[in-house]
Order: structure tokens, then sequence, then C-alpha cells
């Protein structure tokens, strides 16, 4: 490790050197794609996926739906895409990685003092991080949805994708995960600490659904549609359910939640000491 | 320029920094010194805009941080050597800082060789050394060639041949018009690196001085004087007021009077001296004297406060 010259090598031009949105997302790409655990993260997310919808059709098939109640009642979408609830959870906890990790390390004071405005880092953080997982999960659930319904079609229990609501359903599944992972990434700005936001995480994705199911059922019946993950997993929804909300109003209420975590998320990254 | 104007920093119920006034001029280093703990740091997050101020105010460059549209350029900054992701390359690390404020990759490469780090920086940050992570985050202050530099402890960890890196490259800097601004809590560091110094013991301003005045100033000369009967010189010597204490081989510590008057003393009184030498006042020296005075005169005032 020896030195050269001590001097500063030659300036680059200074009057360009301004922070702008469109850099600070290129900046974060850099940050994504050059941690391995990003990798690790996704590879597990796709796995879940795909492994789970196979495993879940392959489960189906050996012990199809008997009566013709059943038979109306089954969903070969939704049974391909079993694995995205699961995928939700590394797709949830990799976007509060994102954030908690730079405090975690102490990197997000070098990123503050880069993005001294500071929300940029976290608009550039979520832009990134959801057209990222939107790019790799959209292909795969298309293949999940495709490897079980053939797996699905020995039995002629499968459905074409061209079918009402089917296609939606394949694409909601990854924006949906995308959502997931803007809210984790929306807890791991709020609450900072890796543990503290992934128990967050996991209790707004799981919890509700425990409390209301501890109410008389006239009440949690009304209620459960609007909880997160019902709301959200409604775009995946091809049988019309009544108890569930439609598929882009639940989408949509669950964007709201996510949101209102970001929006929280921001107010208080301007408003703390770093 | 970096100027601060009653900077006050309150964590809790205490009071970290008590309003700080002070101006770091370009073209010199000025050295940012204080025991651990009196508030270096919290000062270095606050003129970064890290950290808001309980009260007053500090600008850098003429304005806050926060409302600078070309940060980088403005301030280059190394604040905690481990303010880096461990799983990222040292320079991706780079990379992504530059890529905040549109600063090509060309820079970071140029930046790379000039800490000596070109060998290794496509390995983890996470598994270098203190002095390599030292070099990266000063790679990392220099990237955006900024007008102003803040350092926050640059030398831990670095070898003899970091050390002198840093000094010349500091003074390099300085040389270039720059403002370069650097805490230490080691005196005979900022000795030889610094041109002024701003001192501060519990959060508060203790001096604001070019370093040779700072030595002056604070300390005192000590004679040493060495003789055939110590107890007798001493007690010559407390007779006259002056403080006398043991500094070993039957020596004494004499504070307050020269060579020339210990000598006199001596020699009126029949006492052979065997050594009688000026002790030249470090910085260092200079330093704990100037603290401790500031913890005596704090301590009552702070009254119910925390220690």
């Amino acid at each position: 490790m020896t030195t050269t010259h001590p001097a500063t090598p030659a300036p680059p031009s200074g009057a360009a050197q301004r922070v702008s949105l469109a850099r600070v997302v290129r900046s974060e790409w850099t940050k994504l794609r050059s941690l391995p655990s990003t990798a690790w993260s996704l590879l597990i997310t796709v796995v879940s996926i795909v492994a789970f919808g196979v495993l879940y059709c392959l489960l189906r098939v050996a012990r199809p739906p008997s009566d013709p109640a059943a038979l109306a009642a089954f969903d070969p979408t939704a049974v391909s895409l079993t694995g995205v609830q699961l995928a939700a959870i590394a797709v949830g906890v990799l976007g509060v990685l994102l954030v908690a990790g730079e405090y975690a390390t102490g990197l997000i004071r070098t990123s503050f003092t880069a993005v001294p405005r500071r929300l940029p880092v976290l608009w550039g953080k979520a832009i990134t991080f959801a057209l990222t997982t939107l790019a790799v999960c959209l292909p795969v659930t298309l293949i999940a949805f495709l490897v079980g319904q053939s797996i699905l079609s020995e039995k002629r229990l499968d459905i074409a994708l061209t079918e009402p609501g089917v296609a939606r359903a394949v694409v909601g599944s990854a924006l949906y995960l995308s959502a997931v992972g803007l809210l984790g990434l929306g807890l791991g700005a709020l609450l900072r600490g890796t543990a503290g936001a992934v128990a967050a995480l996991l209790g707004l994705l799981f919890g509700p659904q425990l409390l209301v199911g501890l109410l008389p059922s006239t009440w949690s019946d009304q209620l459960y549609r609007y909880l997160p993950v019902p709301a959200g997993a409604a775009v995946a929804n091809v049988r019309p359910d009544p108890v569930i909300l439609g598929p882009w109003t639940g989408f949509g209420l669950f964007c709201l939640y996510a949101g209102v975590v970001l929006a929280l998320a921001a107010w208080q990254m301007v408003r703390r000491d770093a | 320029m970096i100027e601060a104007r009653g900077l006050t920093k309150r964590y809790g119920d205490k009071l970290a920094v008590d309003d700080l006034t002070f101006t770091v001029r370009p073209g010199v280093v000025t050295g940012f010194l204080g025991p651990n703990g009196a508030g270096k740091s919290t000062t270095m997050r606050m003129i970064l805009g890290l950290d808001a101020p309980t009260r007053g105010s500090v600008t850098v460059n003429g304005r806050p941080y926060r409302e600078h549209a070309a940060p980088l350029r403005e301030v280059g900054a190394l604040l905690d050597a481990r303010s880096v992701h461990p799983g990222r390359s040292a320079r991706n690390h780079l990379l992504a800082l530059a890529q905040t404020s549109g600063i090509p990759r060309s820079r970071v490469d140029e930046v790379v060789e000039a800490v000596g780090l070109k060998g290794v920086a496509g390995r983890r940050a996470g598994g270098f050394s203190l002095g390599m992570g030292q070099r990266l985050g000063i790679a990392a202050a220099l990237l955006g060639d900024p007008r102003t530099v803040i350092l926050d402890e640059p030398v831990n960890g670095l070898d003899t041949e970091g050390i002198r890196w840093i000094r010349s490259l500091l003074r390099g800097l300085a040389a270039e018009g720059r403002t370069v601004f650097v805490s230490s809590h080691l005196m005979s560091e900022m000795a030889l690196t610094a041109q002024h110094l701003i001192v501060i013991g519990r959060g508060r301003l203790i001096a604001d001085t070019g370093v040779e005045e700072f030595i002056a100033r604070a300390a005192p000369g000590v004679v040493r004087a060495r003789s055939t009967d110590p107890e007798a010189l001493a007690a010559l010597l407390r007779s006259r007021d002056v403080a006398v204490s043991e500094d070993g081989d039957g020596a004494l510590a004499v504070s307050g009077v020269s060579t020339d008057q210990v000598g006199r003393l001596a020699g009126a009184a029949g006492i052979t001296l065997l050594e009688l030498t000026a002790q030249q006042a470090s910085l260092e020296e200079a330093f704990v004297d100037m603290t401790r005075d500031a913890v005596e005169f704090r301590a009552p005032s702070t009254g119910g406060g925390p220690s």
C-alpha cells in the first residue's frame, strides 16, 4: 500500500456536480447490485415463488377436488402462485435491509453527506428497489403460473392465461411483491434497526389477521378485507369472492398502507439526527 | 470557510456542545482538539447537517451544508472510517458516492490511486484493516475535489508512513487554498500538522489560536534541578513560594521560575547542583493543562447536571 503522491489529482469539472434524483437513482442502483446479499435475497424470492407453486400444484394433482362445489371453488391461478406469499417475506426483509443496513454500518451518514437533503436517498432507494423487484418477479410469476398449469393440466384443473382475470393475477402478484418490498423499505427507514423493522413487517403482514380472528365473525368479516395482506393479495384473486375487496381496490389499499409508512419514514428522515 | 455561531447540541440533559463560536479559514490546516467526548464529532456532524443544532448555526462556504446544490464539491468529509457497508467493494462504495453528484468513474480511479488503494479497490471493504478503511474514507472525502475538507481523527489506525502521508496531504490541500479542518485527541500530531488550533473541552471553546501561541500561553516552563541534597533544595524553593515536585532520580521539577533563578538561589544557600535544565513544554502538556482547567472550571457550574 504505497502512496504515489499526496496532492489531489486533477479536479473534475466542478459546476456540474449537482445532486439530482436521477443521479441518486443511479447511485442506489450501484449500491443494490454491488451487495451479494441482494442477489441472495432475490434468489430466495425466485425459488420461493417457483418451488412452492410447483409443490402445491403437485399436491393438488395428487388430491384433486372431489365434489362439484370444491371444483367450482378451485382456483388454479392461486394454486400456481402460492409461493408469492412466502416470497413476500423475502422481498420485504430485503427492503428492510436496504435502509436498516445503512444505519447499522454507519453508511447512512456517508449517504446523507453526499445527499444532504436526504429525501432523494429514500426515493432513489424506493424507485430502484421497486423496479428491480418488478423486473425479477414479473417473469418469475409468469413462469410459476405456466409450470403450475402444465402440472395441473394432468387432471384438467388448469386455466389459460387468456381467461378473465388470470393475466391480471400473474402481473398483480409481481406488483404485490414490489409493494411489499416498499413496505419493508419504509419500515427500515422509519425504525432504522433491522430487528425491529423485520418484526414490524411480519407483524403488519400476519398480525392483523390473527387479531381480527379473535373478534365476533360479523365484525371480522367486515374488517378482514381491509387488512394489508388480504387487500394486497386480492389482486391475484381470479374467482369473485364477496369477503375480499376487488382486485385493484384491494391492491390500491395495500399501496396506500405502504405509502403511509413511506411518508412517515420521509418525515422522520428529514427531522431526525443521522 | 466554516463559521459556527453559538453552536449548541443537547442530548437529553447532557450538553454535548455548548455555545461554540469559531471560524475555520481557508489556506491553513486547522486542528480541532479536545479529549475524547469533548464534542468534536458532534460538532462535525452538525457542520455536515447530520445532526441539527439545539441552538445556534453553522455554515460551510457561506451556507448551511444542507442547502448546497453540489455538496461534494463544497465539502469532503471523513467522519468515521466505518461508514461503509462491509459487503461492498471499495471501488463500488466510491462509485455509488460519486454517482450522486455525477462525478465520472475515472475520478473514482484517480482517488483510489491517490490514497494508495489501487491494488485492493475490488475487495470488500469489510476485510480492510483500520488503516485501509481510513484511506478509503479519505478517498471518499477527496472525490468531489472539495473546497473544504473535514476529517474526524484521520490518523487513527494509520502506520507511520500513513501518518506522514496524511500530514503532507493536509498541508498540500491547505496550500491549494482549501479549508482544512481536522480533529484529533493527539496534541503531538496536531503540533506537526496544524497551523491553527481550535481547542474544546466538555463542549466548550477553550482556545482558538495559533499553535505556537497556544503552547506559550498554556504551559509555563518547568526547570529540572538535580542536586546532592534535594530535600534542602526543595525546602529552600518552597520557602520562596515556588512549586516543586519530585521528578525521579532525586531530581526536582520546579515550576514558574527560570534556570538562572534556581541556580542563584542554590549557590547562595551552598547547595551543589548536578543538573539544571529548562524543560521544553510540549503541546501535549499544554493541552492537558488547558483541558484540566476547563474541567475544573466546568465542574461547579454544571450543578445538578450529569458529570
